[in-house]
């Protein structure tokens, strides 16, 4: 058991597959802790026809890039996934596989770690690692008003599987190398019987009428407005500022607003010049959809909420007393 | 079809948090518990599947003698029986060895289905319903939105990220975890809180953990701020009128 290896998520929805920033990052991830244990990082990519998926990869410092192609494995099935990336692991013996933490991964990764008799330690945020000692791993506890130190318990004979946070680690940092790294097609045993879910191709419910990611100001609601009729309160702060209307998924859940409006992981991504948050407590999975954003202002009842962690202002206090002052005050500034 | 719903006990949301004086977990002397809100969603989903084609709902809980309040919530929401694998020391077992515990409280009833919220609120792994299915030789599918019943088992509705979906088909018996959103929550009734004092629970008494933990917690503590956070403090008026002078000379947007 030696090495890290990253297994790599792509995008084929515009005809030419390319990695998946976060599974850029998930690498970079990689590259780091195999550099703090003096260990090789390789990375693996699945799929069919994906030679120059494995090209673009090769650029990367890494020890090897593995192409495990086979045409069972042209769409995702997690079946498809387990059985390929167990034959990879029992014949490659990685001491660490990473993997970025998204909803596909989140699919399958479990099952494979029970495979080895492993737990995933999933949706890491941080890596800790020196040689001679096992890393640290810090995940978020309680929706992110808790961190938490993991450590693997090694035995030898399973690599220790852990999952990469969106935006934890920075696609920009990673290494590249002068001379490409090797690809090592690796074929792998599988038959149709053995993948028991039939997938269809992916679809949108409907295209979206409002582009969040394209608004330079969003006012966004979450669980703290209570009712949907509070929600007007919120948009007429919205309206003064100019700003697009946003929330988080349990306002969406509930129908209160339209899910085109909803920020997050299951949502849009946005990173506008400001955005003001008000009674969203800050779970992770809307953090990683907002926290790119230029000013973020947070508007919440509990101080301790996570979204103050990634606030540049905040206010502790009650929203159905703010949202109306700042209303009056914005509209009195605009004139 | 018979439904088994595994459904978890967690601190209620708007708990304060307090780590506790080890540093290796946290304080639980004051905090108030509720069903993990992903599996109240999967509870709704398996209600709901068990008005349109018939069959039996089964809750399931693992935890100390507290999981039981839980569990008679399910009852009263409409589930037919409850399952207690009473253990109190989940803090430690991983999530392998709980989902074996759940495993062997689930083989003896043969279900065709098994329902799960897709994480839970307070641990946030994300993972026992996946290795739920694959100690007990299932397939799976993860952060269902719908699910219907069709002639050789069923399709569902699975999300995918940035606002795709996908149908799945897949045999039967099959694990499921659930997404919110796919269904509104109901509210037990008077006469279903009534009811569910004569349904009946089983209480499986858990067999001490024989497997060493894969990972060990080692310290839980507040996460430091990524930013720094500057607090505006006052009256609401003057509040807003500090909000008002950065929105004006920092952040440029009035």
């Amino acid at each position: 058991m030696s090495g890290v290896l990253v297994v790599m998520e792509h995008q084929d929805r515009s005809g030419s597959p390319s990695p998946s920033r976060i599974s850029l990052e998930a690498l970079a991830a990689g590259q780091h802790l195999a550099k703090e244990l003096g260990i090789d990082c390789s990375a693996a990519v699945l799929g069919e026809g994906i030679g120059s998926l494995a090209e673009q990869l090769s650029g990367k410092a890494l020890t090897k890039v593995f192409a495990v192609e086979h045409t069972l494995l042209t769409q995702y099935t997690a079946d498809g996934y387990v059985h390929a990336l167990q034959q990879l692991i029992r014949k490659t013996t990685p001491g660490y596989v990473l993997f970025p933490h998204t909803y596909q991964v989140r699919d399958f990764a479990p099952a494979l770690a029970t495979r080895f008799q492993q737990v995933l330690i999933s949706d890491v945020i941080a890596i800790h690692a020196s040689s001679g000692g096992a890393p640290i791993l810090v995940r978020q506890l309680f929706q992110g008003k808790l961190n938490a130190d993991y450590r693997p318990i090694t035995t030898q004979q399973a690599p220790c599987f852990l999952s990469i946070q969106a935006g934890s680690f920075r696609s920009d940092s990673l290494q590249n190398s002068a001379t490409p790294a090797p690809i090592e097609p690796f074929a792998v045993d599988l038959a149709p019987a053995q993948i028991r879910t039939t997938p269809s191709a992916p679809f949108r419910e409907s295209a979206n009428t409002v582009d969040l990611a394209a608004a330079p100001i969003i006012v966004s609601v979450g669980r703290g407005i209570r009712e949907q009729e509070n929600i007007a309160l919120v948009k007429t702060l919205a309206d003064a500022l100019g700003a697009e209307l946003a929330a988080s998924r349990p306002i969406c859940d509930a129908g209160w607003l339209p899910m085109e409006r909803q920020v997050g992981s299951s949502g849009q991504t946005v990173s506008p010049k400001l955005y003001l948050a008000v009674g969203i407590s800050g779970a992770i999975q809307h953090l990683v959809g907002m926290k790119g954003s230029k000013t973020i202002i947070a508007i919440n009842k509990d101080e301790n909420a996570p979204i103050f962690e990634v606030a540049d202002y905040g206010v502790a206090g009650d929203l159905f007393e703010i949202v109306p002052a700042l209303t009056k005050a914005i509209l009195a500034a605009k004139g | 079809m018979k439904i088994i719903v595994a459904i978890k006990q967690v601190p209620e949301r708007d708990a304060q948090i307090i780590v506790a004086p080890d540093g290796k977990g946290v304080d639980d002397r004051d905090l108030a518990y509720t069903i993990n809100e992903p599996d109240a969603y999967a509870l709704e989903e398996a209600l709901q599947l068990k008005e349109k084609n018939g069959g039996e709902v089964i809750a399931l809980c693992a935890g100390p003698d507290r999981v039981a309040s839980t569990l008679r919530e399910a009852l009263a929401k409409g589930a037919d029986r409850a399952i207690h694998v009473n253990a109190g020391d989940l803090a430690q077992r991983d999530t392998l060895a709980l989902a074996q515990l759940l495993a062997d409280a689930i083989r003896p009833e043969s279900p065709d289905l098994i329902l799960t919220g897709l994480q839970s609120d307070d641990l946030g792994l994300g993972q026992t319903g996946v290795v739920l299915a694959e100690l007990l030789g299932m397939p799976h599918a993860t952060l269902i939105m719908h699910v219907e019943a069709t002639s050789s088992g069923l399709r569902v509705k699975r999300e995918l990220e940035d606002g795709w979906f996908q149908h799945l088909d897949m045999p039967l018996p099959a694990l499921l975890t659930i997404q919110s959103g796919g269904n509104k929550l109901r509210y037990a009734t008077l006469m279903g809180i009534k009811k569910a004092k004569s349904k009946p629970t089983a209480t499986i008494t858990a067999s001490p953990a024989t497997v060493p933990p894969t990972i060990e917690l080692t310290r839980v503590y507040l996460p430091e701020k990524q930013k720094r956070t500057q607090m505006l403090t006052g009256t609401p008026a003057e509040i807003a009128v500090q909000l008002v002078e950065k929105l004006q000379s920092e952040v440029r947007v009035l």
